[in-house]
């Protein structure tokens, strides 16, 4: 369970799917009918084409770190110095989220380091789709 | 089709302090630049007949504290280049005859906080869904997330983006209204306090009070007014994402790609005709994606063009002469602040002057790489 105060999703009709996977240990993106192509956030049409003709399905949660900055000061929920990330999912989308089981540091941190999801809940609601190491490293 | 100088500047002015101002609410910060502007311009509020800002201030609440009857208004806020396009919006309107003169401002508490408004996403928003939950703080967090992958796409270093804040503090040693004026080094700004690595607060923009407001006019009417016209060769604008994450390329602004060179185009000019250039610093890497996005430099080749002094006093291509949002002042939407410096430029009367410049262009930001703005001036008429 993370710690309390961080700001907390409230979903929407177009993006409650998401976050039921997420709860329930599952990473689904969405497809587009037309081109096949993965898409993020969540909504039901495709922001390639305009078709509504696109599918939920669940991503393999593999990734690799796109970008971050390390925060040094103090926000509710979170301890200093902390990275903000922006990972790169497998299926092409890229993501916000924390990398956890992981020192906060550059040196730990390097960029297109392979990365898995770590569902983490925040509480009965809503669960976090955050990111660790790979098993088997770089 | 508006033609190129059809629209000239006619009235500017910024408040007329700048820093800390805890004597003035958001809403007189406004008023206080736009008084300021109608003077330069010999004008009384009764002579505007159109009025723009951003949000949270809408046009109607300055057009009622002013005493302006509007039959246009404008109030898009698209962040911190809102600015320029409310130029943009503005020319077109006076071409098309909706307006004669608009009066455009800006006034934000940003440091001293009266009667500003926090925004904080909102939770089913999607901002508050999917970047909010992961620790985002203003936008310090958020702005340079793209820039670790810019540095590995293109082998910029540390030193390289700490001399954009170096170059800039030389500009703003020679103004004496900016707020940071004693020179620094790069090791001066590589052992200043991390904020959100990789940058450290002298990376990071001030936060002031203050504000400014600009009247647009027909260039035909522009004699008669009492300082040198400046005149609107060329606009653009654009949008990309609002959340930062879903940047397309983290090297690259899409709405920057979209509206500098749209801005250029229209104006009929050469880069190399560019004597003077603004690119809003909310942090030190936007010099560096402007200088590419809008083709002064290739891709990965603008910290090297910036490090060999071409952006400098007395380098090829001034930029940021005010000393820009590093080390000027920088309320919480700064375009207005470049535009100010641009058409300070034009007449030949900034604290920085560049000898001889007949071109400047003006390249705003708006919220974390969101949006665009770009106006192309001169003090020539085509």
């Amino acid at each position: 369970m993370l710690a309390p105060g961080r700001a907390k999703p409230k979903p929407t009709p177009e993006t409650k799917h998401f976050w039921d996977g997420c709860k329930q240990g599952k990473l689904l993106l969405q497809r587009c009918g037309d081109t096949g192509k993965a898409y993020f956030p969540p909504r039901p049409f495709s922001p390639y084409t305009g078709t509504r003709n696109v599918s939920v399905f669940e991503a393999s949660g593999r990734a690799t770190l796109h970008s971050y900055v390390i925060h040094h000061r103090p926000v509710p929920g979170f301890t200093p110095p902390y990275a903000i990330a922006v990972v790169e999912l497998e299926e092409g989308p890229r993501m916000m989220t924390n990398i956890v089981e992981c020192e906060q540091t550059p040196e730990a941190l390097q960029l297109d380091m392979r990365l898995e999801i770590a569902f983490t809940p925040m509480d009965e609601e809503i669960t976090l789709p955050l990111f660790r190491p790979a098993k088997g490293g770089r | 089709m508006l033609g190129r100088g059809e629209i000239a500047i006619v009235g500017a002015a910024e408040t007329t302090q700048l820093g800390a101002i805890p004597g003035m609410s958001q809403i007189m910060l406004h008023a206080d630049a736009a008084l300021n502007a109608m003077a330069d311009a010999g004008l009384k509020p009764s002579d505007i007949d159109g009025v723009a800002c951003v949000g949270p201030m809408m046009p109607q609440q300055i057009a009622h504290y002013l005493g302006i009857t509007p039959k246009w208004v404008d109030g898009t806020g698209v962040g911190g280049c809102s600015f320029m396009l409310h130029v943009r919006h503005a020319a077109a309107a006076i071409h098309a005859g909706y307006a004669n003169t608009i009066l455009i401002t800006h006034g934000e508490s940003g440091k001293s906080r009266i009667n500003a408004t926090p925004r904080p996403p909102e939770p089913e928003s999607l901002n508050g869904q999917f970047e909010a939950p992961f620790g985002p703080f203003g936008p310090p967090t958020l702005f340079p997330i793209p820039v670790l992958r810019y540095m590995k796409t293109h082998g910029v270093t540390h030193e390289d983006l700490a001399t954009v804040a170096v170059v800039q503090r030389e500009w703003a040693g020679k103004n004496p209204r900016a707020m940071f004026r004693d020179p620094i080094t790069v090791d001066d700004v590589l052992n200043s306090r991390m904020i959100a690595y990789p940058f450290r607060i002298l990376q990071c923009c001030l936060v002031t009070d203050g504000g400014g407001a600009l009247i647009l006019t027909k260039s035909d009417r522009a004699k008669d007014f009492p300082t040198r016209p400046v005149y609107i060769l060329g606009t653009g604008e654009s949008v990309e994402t609002n959340m930062v994450s879903q940047m397309a390329d983290f090297t690259s602004s899409r709405a920057f790609r979209v509206a500098g060179p749209t801005a250029i185009e229209a104006a009929g000019i050469d880069r190399k005709d560019v004597d003077h250039l603004m690119i809003y610093d909310a942090f030190a890497h936007l010099p560096l994606y402007g200088l590419e996005d809008l083709g002064f430099c290739k891709p990965g080749e603008a910290a090297g063009f910036i490090r060999e002094g071409n952006t400098r006093p007395g380098g090829k291509l001034p930029l940021n002469t005010n000393g820009g949002g590093l080390s000027y002042t920088h309320t919480g939407m700064y375009g207005m602040f470049a535009l100010q410096e641009s058409v300070r430029q034009m007449r030949g009367t900034a604290p920085a002057q560049v000898p001889g410049a007949k071109i400047s262009v003006c390249h705003g930001v708006g919220g974390m790489f969101s949006a665009s703005g770009t106006i192309v001036f001169s003090n020539e008429r085509p």
